[in-house]
């Protein structure tokens, strides 16, 4: 009896996949991506799609590749302190696109003041550079799955 | 002339250009998310008349580099391109890192590009499907070329030979296992044969030594497949090798090879949907239904033999 339900789970599990789909940018001028590309091996390890569109992207291609990739989030690193410049600009485009349902996370270098702004002008999280792989990807899983 | 008939909201929106809609739909394709189907015959009707280049070969030669190039050199004409870029899944976490994308350089806000990158999620058999109806979708979305990269060798690259009309092999100067690739069944499915990496030493020797195989016998249909040189690096070849992908374009129209070839797909397709759709529902009622678990329970006791319980399984399904 127990095979019996394990395989018709399996089928039904089959056609029900639908991995987290993440889109990782670095925004910005400087060029180390590091952390966005550990971050990025943390959140497939976790059984995400993660689309890494690579450095110096402008806020404007960041929402093209989003809409373009169909994600459920957008993670952005940025280590040049041009958060402030950039970060808003991303929000304001993908509201834009109207894409109500992208959830946007950051991670980098960005003082407490900012963070606060960012947060209330809507990015869902933001890491600092203690933050640990598992907060990471446990709040990205949040995100983008929130009533899972 | 019969008018077409109205198509489904979603459908319309693809049509129109609408970058998100297109997108939507691809996950639904993805996903074998049913919302993907009305789609997907609304659109059929209109899909086929772009040329559908497939980009194949082994980790690391350069093809996103040359879809990349390719793109420019196509939006330097006007032209407008698709591209779907697959990447294999983690066969342990069943996630990926899809970095195709990090090589696509286009012009700031030109939509006349849509870029896709898309897991293999394990099956082969859908990934050449997935990537086919999101190539399909490119079609029916009104870009003038697509591009579909895989990567890898063997049966990933292969699913390449049932979606592109052309597929171009990539390989590099020294490859080691060069040879392997070709082994692997790419030799024969390649229209165009590129030598990326030709600003590195030992091009010319690769070249020679590839000429050398082709005249022994790659193509198919009369068709013997160039080989080009390039590099995206320089850059220099990106111009010779869309003119050979044009070449073989005008050689299927010319021969008569694209219907044959084209027919050849589809009956592909049809047969291995069915064979899918059977092989998934005969596993699950040779579990659940009682019968025949009765016929798996002799197999396994070894008072039946496999074929001949297959040819049983055969004959309760083609009925009296
Ligand atoms: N020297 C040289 N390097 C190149 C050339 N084209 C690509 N590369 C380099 O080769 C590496 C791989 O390039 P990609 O374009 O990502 O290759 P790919 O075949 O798409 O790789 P996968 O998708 O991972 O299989 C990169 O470091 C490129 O910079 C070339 O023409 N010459
Ligand atoms: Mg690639």
């Amino acid at each position: 009896m127990a095979r019996v339900a394990r395989s018709r789970e399996t089928l039904a599990a089959k056609r029900r996949t639908t991995p987290i789909r993440v889109l990782i940018a670095k925004p910005g001028l400087d060029g180390h991506d590091r952390g966005a590309k550990v971050v990025a091996r943390a959140l497939r390890d976790a059984g995400m799609e993660v689309i890494y569109a690579g450095l110096r992207q402008t806020p404007e291609e960041i929402v093209r590749a989003a809409v373009e990739e169909d994600v459920d989030l957008v993670g952005l690193s940025i280590l040049s302190g041009a958060h402030m410049a950039l970060f808003p600009k991303v929000l304001r485009l993908l509201k834009k696109e109207s894409h109500p349902s992208i959830q946007v996370f950051a991670g980098g270098i960005i003082p407490d003041e900012d963070a606060r702004r960012l947060k209330r002008m809507g990015v869902r999280a933001i890491f600092g550079p203690g933050a640990s792989l598992e907060e990471i990807v446990r709040t990205a899983e949040k995100l983008a799955r929130p009533s899972a | 002339m019969t008018r077409p008939a109205p198509l489904p909201p979603a459908a319309r929106a693809i049509v129109r250009g609408d970058a998100r809609a297109l997108a939507r739909a691809i996950s639904a394709v993805e996903n074998g998310d049913s919302s993907a189907d009305p789609i997907l015959r609304a659109i059929y009707p209109r899909t086929g008349k772009v040329p559908v280049v497939g980009l194949a070969g082994p980790l690391g030669v350069g093809k996103s580099s040359l879809v990349s190039a390719l793109v420019g050199y196509l939006r330097g004409q006007g032209r407008s391109v698709g591209v779907v870029a697959v990447d294999p899944s983690s066969p342990f976490s069943g996630g990926s890192v899809l970095g195709d994308r990090i090589r696509l350089e286009r012009a700031p806000g030109d939509e006349r590009v849509f870029f896709r990158s898309m897991a293999s999620r394990g099956a082969v058999g859908g990934v050449a499907a997935a990537t086919r109806e999101a190539a399909r979708l490119l079609d029916a979305a009104g870009f003038d070329v697509v591009l579909v990269e895989t990567v890898g060798s063997g049966q990933v690259d292969l699913a390449i030979r049932q979606i592109a009309s052309t597929r171009v092999v990539v390989l590099v100067p020294h490859l080691g296992d060069e040879v392997q690739t070709l082994k692997a069944g790419l030799f024969e499915i390649a229209d165009v044969f590129c030598v990326n990496k030709s600003d590195l030493p030992g091009a010319e020797i690769a070249q020679r030594d590839l000429a050398e195989l082709v005249a022994l016998g790659a193509g198919h249909d009369g068709w013997r497949p160039p080989i080009v040189a390039t590099s995206t690096v320089t850059p220099s070849g990106i111009d010779r090798l869309w003119a050979a992908v044009e070449a073989h374009q005008r050689f299927l129209d010319s021969s008569g090879v694209r219907r044959t070839a084209e027919r050849l797909r589809l009956k592909e397709e049809i047969v291995g949907r069915v064979r899918d759709e059977l092989a998934a529902e005969l596993a699950d009622r040779l579990d659940r239904d009682p019968e025949l678990r009765e016929l798996l329970d002799r197999v396994v006791a070894r008072t039946l033999d496999p074929r001949s319980a297959a040819e049983r399984l055969l004959r309760s399904l083609r009925g009296p």
